[in-house]
């Protein structure tokens, strides 16, 4: 008997998909396994160890940095969340208003123009204030990353609202419950989930700047990854492999995370 | 009195006045943290620049001139600036051959996604996600680790018996593309599944039943329903190539400069913030045309289905 004829095939493509999520993996899969490498090569293999993550926890440096890279993106990504979601109520379930549709492209912006073209402007515009204010502390990469996680947190938020019924609300609105006690006791629960995946979402994207940081960031204010940057012209021991591993380890997390609270309706 | 339709009227400006307000510290921020000192960048590239970096404020317009011409210092004539325009070059070869790479990889794979049964299907997608959401640097970094000398590849290459000397990729422009294409092919994937999970298979079988050999469906099917995940897919791999920083300064090793190395340069050591400035609204620029011959071809694309 003739195996079924299957329409969806398509030759070869099996394979090459294969490859391509072997390609994706390997290079990770290799970086955390060097990490636990007892010699000081990221390439060859002598023994299992944990040294070099005890190195990473005693280096002052990759701790001061890895502190502010979660104090800037704790705060970034409450402002940003807060900002998106009043920005997400007001851009949705609407009949269309002058100037929605161009709301809705500048929230969208920063997605669009190319992060170094941000981070030179930046660099600009904040030397400008920092020599007419004095004042150089981390205000500066908290409202920049503030900034582009919006558009990040703002997409769940908006996914969630357009998702919503409206008849819970009307209902609420009926029982002569005001616009705030609607909003609070109706709106923000089912709200809640988008708002929690927007956090997550904004949060990871500010843990993970590179770019807009190196420029903005003023003497002795290292993030994680501007720490790494730096390191990566030097020689590299394990250490960095392990400090990526912890890394790797907290943003896989919060993504998994995300993905199964978004799988649960 | 007003009437019934005064008070809609009055009802109704009033929500667009509190929509406005809601939106505004997001509008704010985005304008005072990201996209408004763009226009301070298009200023500071028609000023003059100083000795220590910043600027002179002085109209000039050497800054766009030294974009693409250089100015000899002896004679004072006009050639083609052969530093820059090589790195343009090396920009746009670049960013085209990794949106090739990725699509001609991203294509099998988002195809076999969408193929996949309901419940695995999210599965598979969640795993090209994945990378996505860690640290760009980190990835890059784990791509030098396997494309080095004594790296992953190597070995690999020479315990097969393929080559007996290892190769040299690292700080190459070959090791700028291979990067590029593993941190954004997850960028190529993700739009392309998304036209591809809409494609009636009913089509397909139509193609079989008038004897279309399973290369002519894909070419004269698959190809054209997904034309605007290809679409959408290119641009998204595109763009950030494009401007890429941190990827051929970590794998192309300072001297196989992109675009947007060159642009910190000028800020660095270069100490010519005027040019830095140029630069960046050139590469703006072409960043805005990919984006709006992108939305005409969506656009267009759209209507067809319509």
């Amino acid at each position: 008997m003739a195996r079924t004829f299957d329409v969806r095939r398509q030759t070869g493509f099996t394979t090459i998909a294969a490859i391509c999520f072997a390609l994706l993996y390997l290079p990770i899969m290799t970086l955390v396994v060097y990490a636990f490498n007892a010699g000081t090569s990221i390439a060859i293999w002598e023994g299992f160890s944990l040294r070099w993550f005890e190195a990473a926890w005693n280096n002052n440096q990759v701790i001061e940095a890895s502190w502010r890279s979660v104090r800037i993106a704790s705060v970034a990504a409450v402002l940003a969340t807060i900002a998106a979601t009043m920005a997400a109520l007001a851009t949705t379930r609407t009949k269309p208003y002058r100037g929605l549709a161009g709301k809705y492209a500048f929230i969208n912006m920063p997605l669009m123009v190319p992060e170094i073209v941000v981070a030179v402007a930046l660099l600009i515009f904040f030397s400008r204030i920092k020599i007419a204010t004095g004042y150089t502390g981390l205000g500066y990469l908290i409202a920049a990353h503030t900034a582009f996680c919006i558009p990040f947190a703002y997409l769940p938020i908006r996914a969630r609202l357009e998702s919503m019924d409206q008849s819970l609300e009307t209902a609420a609105a009926d029982l002569y419950a005001n616009g705030w006690r609607t909003f609070r006791r109706i709106t923000l629960p089912l709200l809640w989930p988008g708002i929690l995946a927007g956090l997550m979402l904004a949060f990871v994207i500010s843990l993970d700047d590179v770019v807009i940081t190196e420029f903005v960031k003023s003497g002795g204010q290292d993030t994680l990854p501007t720490y790494m940057l730096g390191q990566l012209r030097r020689v590299v021991t394990p250490e960095m492999n392990a400090i990526s591993t912890v890394f790797l380890l907290l943003s896989i997390g919060i993504v998994t995370l995300f993905f199964f609270m978004s799988r649960r309706k | 009195m007003a009437s019934a339709a005064e008070i809609a009227k009055a009802y109704e400006a009033q929500d667009v006045r509190r929509r406005w307000l809601l939106s505004l510290p997001a509008l704010l921020i985005i304008f005072f943290a990201a996209i408004g000192p763009l226009a301070i960048v298009l200023v500071y590239s028609f000023l003059e620049p100083g000795n220590y970096g910043d600027v002179i404020w002085k109209f000039s317009t050497d800054a766009w001139v030294s974009v693409v011409l250089e100015r000899d210092i002896f004679d004072d004539t006009l050639s083609f600036a052969d530093a820059h325009l090589s790195i343009f070059w090396r920009s746009l070869k670049l960013s085209l051959l990794t949106t090739l790479l990725t699509l001609l990889i991203g294509f099998p794979t988002a195809y076999f996604i969408a193929t996949r049964r309901e419940g695995t299907r999210e599965i598979w997608l969640f795993l090209v996600t994945i990378p996505f959401w860690t640290n760009l640097l980190i990835r890059t970094f784990a791509i030098q680790e396997v494309i080095r000398s004594e790296g992953l590849l190597n070995s690999l290459l020479i315990w097969t018996g393929v080559i007996d000397q290892p190769l040299r990729i690292l700080f190459t422009d070959t090791a700028v593309l291979i990067g590029m294409a593993y941190v954004y092919l997850p960028l190529m994937v993700l739009p392309l599944f998304a036209s591809m999970e809409k494609i009636d298979f009913r089509l397909v079988e139509a193609g079989y039943d008038l004897y279309a050999s399973r290369f002519q469906v894909l070419r004269r099917i698959i190809v054209p329903l997904v034309k605007p995940g290809i679409i959408a897919g290119s641009i998204l791999v595109f763009i950030p190539s494009l401007g890429a920083y941190v990827t051929p300064r970590v794998l192309g090793g300072g001297r196989n400069l992109m675009v947007g190395n060159l642009i910190e340069l000028q800020f660095g050591q270069g100490r010519n913030w005027p040019l830095g400035a140029s630069l960046s609204m050139t590469l703006l620029a072409i960043v805005l045309i990919a984006l709006m011959v992108y939305i005409r071809y969506a656009g267009s694309g759209e209507r067809r289905h319509g």
